[in-house]
């Protein structure tokens, strides 16, 4: 009886050795587990799954050119779980990774998921960084393993904010956001940039990143005869919105952030989108020192950019530079050179500020023209 | 006076399609006490076979007049949801008949689930746009405007809500329908098939959800396999709202809700000097929802169970 018992602890055993097993030996070669974590169902999937393979495009490639530290080969293999772009999963998911042994995680894409799961990559020594996460909270809470590649919601809100008043000429704004981290951060740092200029906000009102009747907020708006109504959230709600504005006769100029400007709008929206206007932070694609030819590699592997896969393949690679410089996949070590990056990838050229941010932020204005986002202008953010 | 009269048309319009899903609730709980949570996800099935019709329609045939495609995606969608309706009755729900009543409220959660995914296989993750196929007229009365697919909206569910009543209230199956809501065990004694009536009670509920789902896809432009749940669950809380059970209460219901929120969205910010903003549009409605239970538990018009059907 005690033989059989000790028989099952011994397995029991061996089983939890194997899982805890991090960095899997298999020869000379060594397997180094790469987190990635997005929203791969719901309603931002798609933008998700654009996350998901700009970060396996940089993975693969690294892996096709060979990676060698410490002396040992090196493969790199991708773990991709999906948080369903919510605060309590993404919790979940980030637990998940770190158990199995990940020694990096590109994610996650939403703020209000990033935000949550850095609490738990920070406890257990994890690097981190988001190639689109941009509330200021997230960095803002002091982790060492808190990075991003993305002009935060401060540069990019001061920049739309100021430019709806002195560009565009809007005296009247009114804001919308949808209520997350993410549109919440962005519409308070519009309004205080709006302020700032000497615009006046005459409305605030909210909705929820589910919704797709705007009909009673924007009546109210209308009320109120705004020049511009600032939208702080993603496409699926901008479509039906800048839909429902026109329906509600109401003339005003929409303006979004980075959420809103993607293909996805224009195909919702179809001839409303037209004459909208969207900032995206960093270049257009076109514009980016590597745009044209990370465009052709993606667009030959897995079809059209959504919006921040080219991040997330910069996030990648900035990741596993450092390793290269500390010769090492083992956070402890290679974290110390994340601070230090200094890389010219695909968005441009990456540096952190003290809090992980990226340094100098740039944010680009698109304008809805011929049923395309065409480029107005690259709006340096201030320091 | 411009911004409440159009505060009323959206109010309306959302409540009217609020109403025709909270009917097909409140006509299966009537008969089998049991709620149907998979009804949110044939609305969601309705407006995806609807815009998949409409959109190779609109590819193959373009000069077709946008009423016509329209009537087409939704001349599919019907006999499709009223199949999904009838099948998912007779696998996950009559097995379920005598099971104690938690069994068959798991059953539909696990189908609502089940239709969610088979969605999303099918459709993909993405939301998918409704093709322009429809007049785009908007009509000024008095200072508020109102599109041709409103009118459509209201125009449709006020004349299929009548028919309803008349189905129910006059036809031999309406009879049987409200026999078989007093008692299953009395109406099968007088020689009325239960089976039959509850199978064309699941029938006529999903082409009511059909049609809403077809009238949200166009109203808002997109289908998403998403879409169900929260309108099946505003749905059914209009339901509770009117009384679940009885077909007028789902009717008031759905259109009090729809005007509650449009209401509460635009003036509470107002009202409340800037305190609460139209970020409590959500509160506003469920705390109607919960002080009129509290006063009528059964529902505004629950209490006469006679009308149940």
């Amino acid at each position: 009886m005690t033989g059989h018992r000790l028989a099952w602890v011994v397995v029991a055993a061996a089983l939890v050795a194997g899982c805890g097993d991090k960095p899997q030996q298999n020869g000379d070669k060594q397997t180094v587990l790469i987190g990635q974590a997005s929203p791969l169902t719901g309603p931002q999937a798609h933008l998700g799954k654009d996350n998901e393979n700009g970060a396996r495009l940089a993975l693969d490639e690294i892996n096709a050119a060979g990676l060698t530290l410490g002396g040992k080969k090196v493969v790199l293999e991708l773990k991709s779980e999906d948080d369903a772009a919510d605060p309590k999963t993404a919790t979940t998911v980030a637990q998940k990774l770190v158990d199995e042994g990940v020694a990096g995680v590109i994610g996650h894409l939403n703020s209000g998921a990033t935000i949550p799961a850095s609490k738990i990559y920070s406890d257990n020594g994890i690097p981190q960084i988001s190639p689109s996460a941009t509330a200021v909270a997230y960095t803002a809470a002091g982790y060492k393993t808190a990075f991003r590649v993305m002009t935060n919601d401060a540069q990019q809100g001061s920049v739309l904010g100021n430019y709806a008043v002195t560009r565009l000429g809007a005296k009247k704004i009114a804001i919308i956001d949808d209520r997350t981290a993410y549109g919440q951060g962005l519409a308070d740092e519009v309004e205080k940039a709006v302020k700032a200029a000497g615009g006046d906000v005459v409305a605030r009102e909210y909705t929820s990143d589910r919704s797709t009747d705007f009909m009673a907020i924007l009546t109210s708006i209308k009320g109120k005869a705004p020049d511009l109504v600032f939208f702080g959230g993603m496409d699926p709600q901008a479509a039906p919105m800048i839909k429902q504005m026109k329906q509600l006769g109401i003339h005003a100029k929409f303006l979004g952030g980075d959420g809103v400007q993607t293909p996805t709008f224009i195909e919702l929206a179809g001839a409303d989108a037209e004459g909208a206007l969207a900032s995206n932070p960093g270049l257009p694609l076109d514009a980016m020192p590597g745009g044209a030819a990370f465009k052709a590699k993606f667009e030959a592997k897995y079809g059209q950019i959504q919006n921040y896969s080219p991040y997330a393949y910069d996030a990648m690679h900035v990741l596993i530079d450092a390793m290269k410089r500390a010769d090492s996949s083992d956070p402890a070590r290679y974290l110390a050179e994340l601070p230090k990056t200094d890389y010219q990838g695909v968005t441009g050229r990456i540096r952190f500020d003290a809090k992980g941010d990226l340094a100098g932020g740039a944010v680009t204005l698109y304008q809805v023209k011929d049923g395309k986002w065409q480029t107005l202008e690259t709006v340096q953010s201030g320091k | 006076m411009d911004i409440f009269l159009q505060q009323l048309i959206n109010g309306l319009v959302l409540g009217s399609v609020y109403a025709l899903v909270a009917l097909g609730y409140t006509m299966v709980y009537g008969i089998l006490e049991l709620i149907n949570f998979a009804h949110g996800e044939i609305t969601m099935m309705g407006a995806m076979v609807a815009l998949a019709v409409i959109g190779a329609l609109a590819l193959a045939a373009p000069g077709l007049p946008g009423v016509l495609v329209l009537g087409a995606g939704l001349a599919v969608a019907i006999p499709v949801c009223v199949a999904l309706g009838l099948v998912i009755e007779r696998v996950a729900y009559r097995p379920l008949r005598h099971a104690p009543r938690l069994a068959p409220l798991i059953t539909a959660i696990g189908v609502s689930i089940i239709l969610q995914n088979v969605a999303m296989l099918i459709w993909g993750k993405q939301y998918i746009p409704f093709p322009a196929v429809l007049p785009q007229g908007r009509h000024a009365i008095h200072g508020a405007t109102i599109t041709d697919v409103q009118i459509a909206i209201l125009l449709l569910a006020t004349g299929i809500m009548l028919m309803l009543i008349l189905v129910v209230q006059k036809t031999r199956l309406g009879r049987a329908m409200r026999a078989t809501a007093q008692s299953r065990q009395v109406a099968s004694l007088m020689g009325v098939d239960a089976n039959r009536v509850i199978a064309a009670t699941f029938a006529i509920g999903s082409a009511l959800a059909a049609v809403a789902g077809v009238m949200v896809s166009a109203y808002y432009g997109l289908a998403h396999y998403y879409m169900g749940f929260l309108l099946g669950l505003k749905a059914f809380s209009a339901a509770v709202l009117g009384g679940i059970g009885n077909l007028g209460g789902a009717m008031l219901g759905g259109l009090l809700l729809g005007l509650i929120e449009s209401f509460g969205a635009g003036y509470i910010g107002d009202l409340t000097g800037g305190f609460l903003g139209s970020n409590y549009q959500d509160v506003f409605a469920f705390f109607v929802l919960i002080a009129v239970l509290v006063f009528r538990p059964s529902g505004l018009l629950g209490a006469r169970g006679v009308e149940r059907a």
